[in-house]
C-alpha cells in the first residue's frame, strides 16, 4: 500500500541529492543540473499532493515550475557561455574576482 | 498504487540521480539525468497526473536536457581540463551536512500518520480539466509566464552576444 508519506519520503530524497550536487560538486554544469533536479523533486510533492486532496491546482502550479525551470536553464547556460568565453573555465572554485 | 512500480521507479529515480551527482564527466551526468527525468514521469503518470507526465519528458528530456548537451558539447572541454575528483574539507562538510538532512526529514516524515490515496476520479489529470483551470482561475499567472519567458529570452540573448 503506497501512501502519500512514500512520496514525500522520495522527493525528499531526490530534493537532498539535488542539495548534495549543488554543495559537493565545483563543475557548474552539474550545479545547474543538480538544481533542475530539485526542481522536479518538488514537482513530485505538488502531484502528490494534488492526488491526495483531489484537486488539479497542483498540476497548474507544476507547470509554473516548469517555465521557471526552462527560463532558468536558458539564462544560467547563457552565462556559462558567457563566463566560459572570458575566463576559459567551468569550475565555480576558479572564479573568484569578487571574494577580494 | 502499484507498490513494486513504485518501488521501482522510485529506486531508478533516485540511483540515477545518484549517479548525475557524482559522474566526472558532464556528458555522463546530463544522459543520467536524462533517465531520472524519464522515471519522474513515470511517478507521475503513477500518480494519474498524465497531462505532467507528458510535459516532464517533452520540455525536461526533450528541450531542457538537449540546451545542456548542446552547451556542453559547444564548450568542447578537452580530457584534461575536466579535473579528477580530489576530497576537500568543504566537500565532507557539505556531504555530512546533507546526510543529517536527510536523517531529520525522513525521520520527520516518519512521524506523521499515513495518509492512503482515495480512488481519483473519471478524469483526474487529463488536459482538458488542466487546461480549463489554467484559462480560467489561474489566467492571471499565466498570462505573467508569458512576461517570465520574454524576460529570459532577452536575458540569454544579452549573456550570449559577444558585443553589445
Amino acid at each position: 500500500m503506497i501512501t502519500l508519506n512514500h512520496y514525500l519520503i522520495l522527493a525528499a530524497l531526490l530534493f537532498c541529492i539535488g542539495i548534495f550536487g549543488v554543495i559537493v560538486r565545483r563543475n557548474i554544469l552539474i550545479i545547474l543540473m543538480s538544481i533542475e533536479l530539485m526542481l522536479s523533486a518538488v514537482n513530485l510533492v505538488f502531484i502528490a499532493f494534488s492526488r491526495y486532496l483531489g484537486g488539479l491546482d497542483g498540476h497548474v502550479w507544476v507547470f509554473m515550475v516548469l517555465t521557471v525551470a526552462a527560463a532558468e536553464a536558458a539564462v544560467g547556460l547563457g552565462i556559462i557561455v558567457a563566463v566560459f568565453r572570458n575566463k576559459e573555465t567551468v569550475y565555480v572554485d576558479e572564479v573568484k574576482e569578487l571574494k577580494g | 498504487m502499484n507498490p513494486i512500480l513504485f518501488y521501482t521507479f522510485g529506486g531508478l529515480a533516485v540511483v540515477t540521480a545518484l549517479l548525475m551527482v557524482t559522474r566526472q564527466n558532464p556528458i555522463a551526468s546530463a544522459l543520467w539525468l536524462v533517465v531520472n527525468f524519464f522515471a519522474f514521469a513515470a511517478l507521475f503518470a503513477l500518480l494519474s497526473a498524465h497531462f505532467i507526465a507528458v510535459i516532464q519528458i517533452l520540455l525536461y528530456a526533450g528541450a531542457i536536457m538537449v540546451l545542456f548537451i548542446f552547451v556542453i558539447m559547444l564548450l568542447n572541454l578537452r580530457e584534461e581540463e575536466i579535473k579528477p575528483r580530489q576530497l576537500q574539507f568543504s566537500g565532507l562538510l557539505g556531504g555530512g551536512l546533507v546526510i543529517y538532512l536527510i536523517v531529520l526529514l525522513v525521520l520527520g516524515l516518519l512521524k506523521i500518520p499515513a495518509a492512503p490515496f482515495e480512488a481519483s476520479t473519471e478524469g483526474f489529470g487529463y488536459v482538458a480539466p488542466v487546461g480549463r483551470l489554467l484559462f480560467t482561475k489561474y489566467l492571471i499567472p499565466f498570462e505573467l509566464t508569458s512576461v517570465l519567458l520574454l524576460v529570459a529570452i532577452v536575458g540569454s540573448v544579452v549573456m550570449g552576444k559577444r558585443k553589445l
